[in-house]
């Protein structure tokens, strides 16, 4: 019977389905949407191929390798001091974190001890790169959302952070910061003006920023419980950096595994409650101002003494000594050609990069380059969960998700 | 209950046997040991699920290749991290190239998907019962595995770059 009243209840537009020979309702259809490799809001290579339901996204299938570039490969056949610069090209928004963390595993297995005040150089420049980190990351967020004011306003701060950097190690994106075993150089009279500058005056150029976005209506409810993501699920996820904090869960290799005098600072781990785009946003906001406290207790308290450990054999001897010593010449020559030996040995080290733990596996089998070497890249273990994250979503919100994330494609492909 | 290298291993050992857990040393303060393919799944949800460990995190895994150990030119390498205790541990499993098969972790970590994909498509382990066991950075039509040891870095038939006395 209920058949028999449908038939007769056909729509005009069922009607004239049923006239014309066709299906009498439409097929859900969904639309396949590429957002990627190269797309502006991507903010780096990487693919995602998308099944859309109108706005509603269904399904996501993420591509990466694009900027592959096999550098666990290539740090097999290379003597220990020509890794850094690989280093530098992983995360590119943080380099000198990424250098440090390197240069420290390489010493843990060298078991040189580094000086303080090297070790209290390298906690400002780290910090400092995590400040330009964040406010890449952050910025973008407003951009993604409609916002580039904010933008512009913050990336001329990044400028200033990159001459901080041009006066320590003449660089300013792939930093090649320091050595094994310490800085190449000390802290200039200039860079340690630049730095106490920045400290003046960065402030109130962050107080600004956050008052443009924090409580700003438009980008709460952008991003506000979009892209959420439960604590369980993200330590499922492997997720570390401001993205887990953002969940609640306050692990912070800075704080759990201190390395490089980081016992000797006080600061706060700030933690989300949700873990959504909003969340990330505020964690990173404060660890902004804790970077900054942190900059400021080593900047007063920097200890005298050398910038370098005493490691000869690792560490290259200063430039005027080489043309004048035989003994620094050889080991010059020795270091320069990457004929020096490490010893043999299996070390992990992780410090906290930009956006996660940041981990070396490093096995040496007593030669001049590494036997393996691993890293334990931050953005290619949590940036899996980014499907997770955006089904049922929309379309825009998929995007400020993306940029909350802050996933980096050197870092992402390595 | 703190846990030091000495009582985690001997939890470990009176779970599964001395015959499974083998080679305990810590080079870096870590504890490393070894254990077979049949036990690793097992272990390794043992450490996740049990009360006083609380091994729950999955920081990072990685295939080494060693030629020249007969039988055993393979390893996979898990590290954990107990983030309640601040406790790591790390495990490995060796096995024969001609022999490449593990089991998949995926179902105890959604992390361990794209880190196996990556350890496939570098040494060509297959981790059975993956969900979707395909090259993750190199292109799909690659043959070979690259990070394995007998593939050079550079192409060796070039002239170019022969250097005598570094060692190209």
């Amino acid at each position: 019977m209920a058949t028999d009243i449908k038939t007769a209840e056909l729509t005009e537009l069922e009607q004239f389905r049923k006239d014309h020979g066709l299906a009498l309702h439409e097929e859900r259809q969904l639309t396949t949407l590429n957002l990627g490799p190269t797309h502006p809001a991507t903010h780096g290579i990487f693919q995602n191929i998308l099944q859309m339901d109108g706005e509603e996204i269904v399904d996501a299938v993420p591509t990466i390798g694009y900027i592959h570039r096999a550098f666990e490969k290539i740090a097999e056949r290379r003597p220990f001091y020509q890794i850094t610069p690989l280093t530098d090209r992983m995360n590119y928004c943080s380099s000198p974190i990424n250098n440090m963390g390197y240069h420290m595993t390489v010493e843990k297995l060298l078991g040189i001890t580094v000086p303080k005040r090297a070790q209290y150089i390298r906690v400002i420049m780290m910090e400092l790169a995590r400040i330009s980190d964040h406010l890449i990351c952050n910025s973008i967020l407003g951009v993604d959302s409609g916002a580039f004011t904010g933008f512009l306003y913050v990336m001329q701060e990044r400028e200033h952070i990159y001459d901080i950097y041009e006066e320590v190690c003449g660089a300013r994106l792939t930093t090649n910061m320091g050595r094994i075993g310490g800085m190449e150089r000390d802290l200039s009279p200039k860079a340690l003006h630049l730095i106490g500058e920045f400290l003046k005056r960065f402030p109130k150029v962050w107080a600004e920023f956050e008052k443009m976005f924090t409580r700003n209506r438009i980008f709460v409810d952008r991003t506000k419980d979009v892209g959420a993501i439960s604590a369980e699920r993200a330590l499922s996820y492997g997720f570390t950096g401001p993205n887990l904090r953002a969940t609640g869960i306050d692990y912070d290799v800075r704080v759990m595994n201190p390395y490089s005098s980081y016992e000797d600072f006080e600061f706060e781990i700030p933690v989300g409650a949700k873990g959504d785009t909003y969340d990330r946003f505020l964690v990173r906001n404060e660890e902004v101002w804790q970077s900054l406290k942190i900059i400021e207790q080593a900047y007063k308290n920097l200890p005298e003494g050398s910038y370098h450990a005493d490691a000869p054999h690792y560490y290259l001897p200063p430039k005027q000594e080489v043309y004048t010593s035989m003994e620094a010449l050889i080991y010059h020559f020795k270091i320069v050609m990457g004929e020096i030996d490490a010893p043999k040995g299996e070390v992990y080290h992780s410090v906290e990069g930009g956006n996660g733990e940041l981990g070396f596996y490093l096995i040496s089998d007593g030669g001049r380059t590494p036997y393996r070497l691993h890293f334990r890249r931050p953005c290619f273990i949590y940036y899996q969960a980014y499907t997770e994250m955006i089904k049922g979503g929309q379309l825009a919100d998929a995007i400020l998700t993306l940029s909350s994330l802050n996933v980096i494609a050197g870092e992402l492909d390595a | 209950m703190e846990l030091t290298n000495e009582n985690v291993l001997g939890k470990i050992i009176s779970e599964f046997g001395e015959e499974n857990i083998w080679e305990a040393y810590s080079p870096d303060g870590i504890m490393t040991f070894q254990t077979n393919r049949e036990t690793i799944h097992a272990l390794i949800k043992y450490l996740r699920d049990d009360e006083e460990l609380n091994i729950n995190f999955l920081t990072t895994l990685c295939g080494i290749h060693f030629p020249d150990l007969k039988d055993k030119e393979l390893c996979v390498m898990y590290q954990l991290h107990s983030m309640r205790h601040n406790y790591r541990i790390r495990i490995k499993v060796f096995f024969p190239i001609a022999d490449p098969v593990m089991p998949t972790m995926t179902d105890l970590y959604a992390a361990a998907n794209w880190m196996e994909r990556e350890t496939f498509d570098f040494y060509g382990v297959q981790f059975t019962g993956h969900p979707n066991l395909t090259r993750i950075l190199n292109i799909e039509e690659m043959e070979y595995h690259p990070m394995l040891k007998q593939y050079p870095l550079e192409d060796q038939t070039r002239e170019d770059k022969i250097d005598t006395y570094f060692g190209r």
